[in-house]
């Protein structure tokens, strides 16, 4: 785990679910999971926000284009939401999402939309 | 065992402002499960961020919810601000925290009106939207709009209130307070009311918090949270306390919104008697380059804002986490177990927004 800017730690795959299950047995909030995909970069970025009160502390996962990401959602139920969102706006895969809604969360026609398309 | 069935409840249902459908698990009229359901007003606005520059998008910003217009476009300025190293001049501040507190004060009276019409209470619904009508009145008279009120910019804002309108302003809400509270006193202790959310839709404290609750919601289960008390904008100079029931049944949300009508009212107040007489914006020259997370407190709840700038006019990425997409899973915690017939009020205790929450 890295401090790349205050409250905010890059943190890799393998130790997402371990974080998460501290969080959670801490009694953090999970106030929101936020993806992006910086032009700069070429991978996505997916930040994971929790609070304590009025502490707020933030980890962010890179991933490639084609790289799944674990689920939380079975730790925190109010991810599905976030993750369903972030598959259906931005394409990131998500793994094994407790209820996966197959892209109807936002019941649009548009594949990705938020995700640039190569060539773009 | 009884009867088991499968109700659809919503997107269209005469409580619903907007629409939000829930898939009903009933056995007999016992509700057992509540599965949400929405996506028909989804617009992307966050992806406007390829369009529009990062000074345009204080407009897209606004558009996101016609009630908490206000704060989506201090909340984007804010995260923007910190990005730029702006400092705000104190009476930008000052004038953030009294439209703020309007929106609140306007947003809880719609929530009470359109509750009290879930209980087919219509004078009360009809006399709380007349009181809120008061409200954008003055947002009218301060800013030129109702709705979109465009006075946010990054650096400040761009309309003053002179002292005569603010002195204007005090003396209405003064008027207001004593209407509402009689109103409020007798909606509070009315049988039926009462009969109808006492001990429904119980969520407890740590519940809350694992379905990420936010705002009246967390604070009606004993959560003392309110991002306020971060210090923000002028609320660090202004004394108030955060408004908690430790009941966490829908009476209790109901307990704590209407507290904060009254509580926005003396902020208000306190903002007019302190108000510092400097400039109302700063000049901001240059491209946004960083990341900047900003957390307000909406009349919904927590507001969570995350903006990331690349040093171009447009943005890599606006991310808005509105308090309703917060609220959703503790929504169907409160519906497991309930009536079939509780489900309306159930909803509305939420204050439920759904144009914030699929922007």
């Amino acid at each position: 785990m890295q401090e790349i800017k205050k409250d905010l730690y890059l943190i890799d795959k393998a130790e997402l679910l371990t974080v998460i299950m501290e969080k959670k047995n801490a009694l953090w909030r999970l106030c929101q999971i936020c993806c992006s995909y910086p032009k700069a970069e070429n991978h996505y970025e997916v930040t994971y926000s929790f609070a304590n009160g009025y502490d707020l502390v933030n980890y962010r996962l890179i991933a490639e284009r084609d790289e799944e990401v674990p689920s939380i959602s079975r730790v925190y139920k109010s991810a599905i939401y976030y993750e369903n969102e972030m598959h259906e706006l931005w394409g990131l895969n998500v793994d094994n999402i407790k209820v996966d809604l197959h892209d109807k969360l936002y019941r649009i026609d548009v594949e990705t939309p938020f995700l640039e398309k190569e060539g773009e | 065992m009884g009867n088991r069935s499968i109700v659809p409840y919503g997107p269209q249902h005469p409580v619903l402002p907007e629409p939000i459908h829930l898939d009903l698990v009933l056995e007999d009229e016992k509700v057992l499960a509540a599965i949400p359901s929405i996506g028909f007003i989804h617009r992307g606005l966050e992806s406007l961020t390829s369009k529009k520059d990062f000074n345009e998008m204080v407009y897209v910003a606004e558009r996101i919810c016609g009630i908490c217009s206000f704060m989506h476009g201090m909340g984007y300025c804010m995260a923007l601000e910190d990005i730029m190293n702006v400092e705000v001049p104190r009476r930008a501040d000052y004038l953030r925290t009294i439209w703020a507190e309007m929106s609140r004060i306007h947003s809880h009276l719609l929530w009470l009106g359109l509750l009290a019409d879930g209980f087919g209470f219509e004078s009360l619904f009809m006399h709380s939207w007349r009181l809120r009508e008061k409200i954008l009145d003055m947002f009218e008279a301060s800013t030129g709009g109702r709705v979109i009120f465009s006075v946010n910019t990054i650096g400040g804002v761009l309309k003053d209130m002179p002292a005569d309108m603010l002195a204007d302003f005090v003396k209405q809400l003064d008027e207001m307070e004593k209407e509402i509270r009689d109103m409020t006193d007798i909606f509070m202790q009315d049988y039926t009311v009462k009969s109808r959310l006492v001990d429904i839709g119980i969520i407890s404290g740590e519940d809350a918090i694992r379905r990420g609750a936010v705002g009246p919601m967390m604070r009606a289960s004993g959560i003392n949270v309110d991002m306020r008390k971060n210090g923000y904008a002028a609320y660090n100079d202004l004394d108030f306390e955060v408004i908690t029931s430790t009941k966490c049944d829908s009476y209790a949300r109901c307990e704590v919104r209407i507290g904060e009508i009254f509580q926005s009212i003396d902020i208000i107040r306190q903002c007019v008697a302190k108000i510092p007489d400097t400039e109302i914006n700063t000049k901001v020259t240059g491209m946004p380059n960083g990341e900047s997370i900003i957390r307000l407190e909406q009349p919904r709840g927590e507001a969570f804002y995350h903006v990331r700038a690349n040093g171009t006019k447009f943005l890599d990425r606006f991310r808005v986490r509105t308090p309703t997409f917060a609220n959703i899973p503790a929504l169907t915690q409160t519906l497991q177990g309930c009536q079939y017939g509780d489900v309306p009020l159930l909803v509305l205790t939420i204050d439920p927004c759904i144009s914030c929450t699929e922007r």
